[in-house]
């Protein structure tokens, strides 16, 4: 390793740099490790060298591809100097369309005119209203309650065990030959493993087209909440296509969670197409919602697809998921009947077709999902 | 052949090749690197394109032994690593009466060795590959439990003490993407993401695989593959242990058999067969 010049710790920092800088993750560790695969192949030869650093660096599918931009960023493309990519990527940048979060009602905000009720009774309060009538305060009030709405969740029994104070599932071997050590090899004290209860894979996939824009932003705090508080959550919102937000929800801090989450959803407040988004997460990302998983769609039905498409697709998630529910705000009214063609084409293939306009919805929603 | 004696790429090649695994630039700079660093190899890909195979071919070119693990649901360290054989402790307890001690109840005589523990104790005359297969079905605890074997390929087992392999066993993982692995875990490990090969290699790879098929049916076939991959919107795609069925299956029937006849090699799912019928996506193949 000594032989290396300092030349090439430089380069390879510079690499390092644009990787990170696209969202790759390399520590010191995978920079010394790439220190040593480099010693190992021809470095005369840019395919070795690019395939040896990609090996090492790289350690997911997504990552493969920043690393290509990252190399290209520092030698260049093969065969020339220059560098014409480092600007695309800005004009790239610039001529991206940009998103928003849905509109802050901003004119609400004037707190000084509002009286303020005392915070039990306002929770209280909040539980039945209508999301699309929140003011910005009312959300900031109702984080706290989807936040721990959020942890309840559909469980499923592991073939893990552990121990048991009941005689059920099978004898704690381990412990017996242990405990009848004390009584002369006689096993008089015996002992039992029962199962455990492990979080079921919950695959949560929200509406986020234009006619949703007023329920998108609560519901999305309740997406960003759940990804937070559990694991093995997936989160995806869709317009005309569906976009995986679940890294970008990741984290801690609500409103920068919504903001990347938004950044990443390139059709948000625009047309609605549920049928081919929800063929997109069958096909690709089948396997992360795979079998066994709670499907929650959170959606008004307003489809401009094909109602046939939809079926389809709704029939291919019912069959390779455990339950599949779908939260719509429209049917709180009393005299909700699904007539939209979206609704009617996908209302057959649902375990559960809940209201999703209201804290109150949230909570039902909840509680189906800690007995499934 | 050893592992010592894979020292470039072109050897990893040549070593797969000389078990009919036929692997691309990338892949065998892979295998070669997680030799020469000592590190374990992550191989990612859609199904069937041949990622439990790489550790097959390394072992079988080496003269290594093939220690696999099989991960599945519930999979702990009593399944993988070692286990205590319970009952025969309980019937030597009772034989003594009670007049043995500790120490000789959880000795070497009652342990039962895993796969995992094989492979630790395997000596440096006795190269071993380790194959952890879909290592996504596994639970975090495992994972976990991975991280800190692979890191120094060494294990605590309480009653025994420390046990650390003489030579590092070459290590091959993989994972079908149903969940992310941990982080930490992918960062033990070389990545490499195996993709689709092309026509060329798919049908050197049917004609590896399928000894005496005709040249026709090898292009008929890979032809016909590369049309259904084409295809996005069906809910599986082949993958090349597909091609390789469906020139078997080829083979064992008449030579000029409509394709449509025998789909059922390939497209396992019900809608996909309907639409690629409907669509006459294999005509004149």
């Amino acid at each position: 390793m000594s032989d290396f010049g300092t030349g090439v710790t430089i380069t390879l920092g510079a690499l390092v740099r644009e990787f990170r800088a696209r969202g790759g993750r390399a520590g010191v560790g995978e920079v010394i490790a790439a220190h040593r695969a480099l010693s190992y192949v021809d470095c005369a030869s840019r395919e070795d060298t690019r395939l040896a650093l990609r090996t090492v660096l790289c350690s997911s599918r997504p990552e493969l591809d920043w690393f290509e931009a990252a190399f290209l960023a520092v030698f260049g493309a093969p065969g020339q100097r220059e560098q014409p990519l480092r600007e695309l990527g800005e004009i790239e940048r610039e001529v991206l369309p940009r998103v928003a979060v849905p509109d802050l009602d901003q004119s609400s905000v004037a707190v000084g005119e509002m009286a303020v009720p005392a915070a039990w009774s306002s929770v209280e309060l909040l539980r039945e209203k209508d999301f699309a009538h929140y003011s910005e305060e009312e959300r900031l009030l109702a984080r706290e309650l989807i936040a721990r709405l959020a942890q309840r969740g559909p469980t499923r029994r592991s073939r893990r065990t552990r121990p048991d104070r009941r005689r059920s599932h099978a004898p704690d071997l381990r412990r017996t030959v242990r405990a009848s050590l004390r009584t002369g090899g006689e096993p008089l004290h015996r002992f039992w493993r029962g199962p455990t209860v492990r979080p079921r894979q919950l695959v949560l996939v929200c509406d986020v087209s234009g006619s949703m824009a007023p329920y998108a932003r609560m519901l999305l705090q309740y997406l960003h909440a759940s990804v937070v508080a559990r694991r093995r959550v997936e989160a995806f919102a869709f317009g005309t296509r569906l976009t995986r937000i679940t890294a970008e929800l990741a984290g801690r801090d609500p409103d920068r969670a919504l903001e990347r989450a938004t950044a990443a959803v390139l059709d948000m407040a625009g047309g609605t197409r549920i049928g081919s988004s929800l063929a997109e997460l069958n096909r690709v990302h089948g396997r992360r919602v795979g079998r066994g998983s709670v499907v929650v769609i959170l959606s008004d039905g307003w489809d401009r697809g094909d109602p046939a498409l939809l079926s389809a697709e709704m029939a291919r998630l019912r069959r390779t998921a455990y339950r599949l529910v779908w939260l719509n705000p429209l049917a709180a009214g009393p005299a909700y009947e699904p007539l939209t063609r979206g609704m009617r084409a996908a209302v057959p293939h649902t375990d559960r077709l809940l209201p999703g306009d209201s804290l109150a919805s949230l909570e039902e929603l909840a509680a189906i999902l800690e007995e499934m | 052949m050893s592992f010592s004696s894979i020292g470039s790429a072109e050897a990893a090649r040549e070593a797969l090749a000389s078990q009919g695994y036929l692997a691309d630039r990338p892949l065998s700079l892979a295998v070669h690197l997680a030799l020469a660093l000592a590190q374990p190899l992550l191989l990612e890909g859609e199904a069937g394109v041949g990622k439990t195979e790489v550790a097959r071919a390394l072992a079988a070119a080496t003269g290594a032994r093939l220690i696999r693990v099989q991960c599945h649901e519930g999979i702990d360290v009593h399944h993988a690593l070692y286990d205590w054989d319970y009952s025969r402790q309980l019937l030597a307890l009772r034989a003594a009466e009670g007049g043995i001690d500790e120490g000789e109840l959880f000795s070497r005589r009652f342990l039962l060795r895993r796969p995992l523990l094989d492979a630790l104790e395997a000596g440096a005359d006795d190269p071993v590959v380790v194959l952890i297969d879909e290592v996504d079905r596994a639970d975090e605890e495992f994972e976990a439990f991975l991280l800190e074997l692979l890191s120094d390929f060494q294990v605590t087992i309480p009653e025994l003490g420390t046990i650390a392999a003489a030579v590092p066993p070459a290590v091959v993982l993989t994972s079908n993407r149903t969940r992310e692995l941990h982080d930490a875990l992918k960062r033990r490990c070389l990545y490499h993401w195996i993709e689709y090969p092309d026509p060329e290699r798919e049908r050197e790879i049917v004609r590896v695989r399928v000894p005496g098929v005709p040249e026709a049916v090898a292009a008929r076939v890979v032809e016909a593959v590369g049309r259904l991959r084409g295809e996005s919107d069906l809910y599986k795609l082949p993958g090349v242990g597909e091609t390789i069925v469906w020139a078997r299956a080829l083979l064992a029937l008449d030579d000029r058999v409509p394709l449509g006849e025998t789909l059922g090699a390939v497209l396992k799912v019900h809608e996909d067969l309907v639409r690629v019928r409907e669509r006459g996506v294999l005509e004149g193949v």
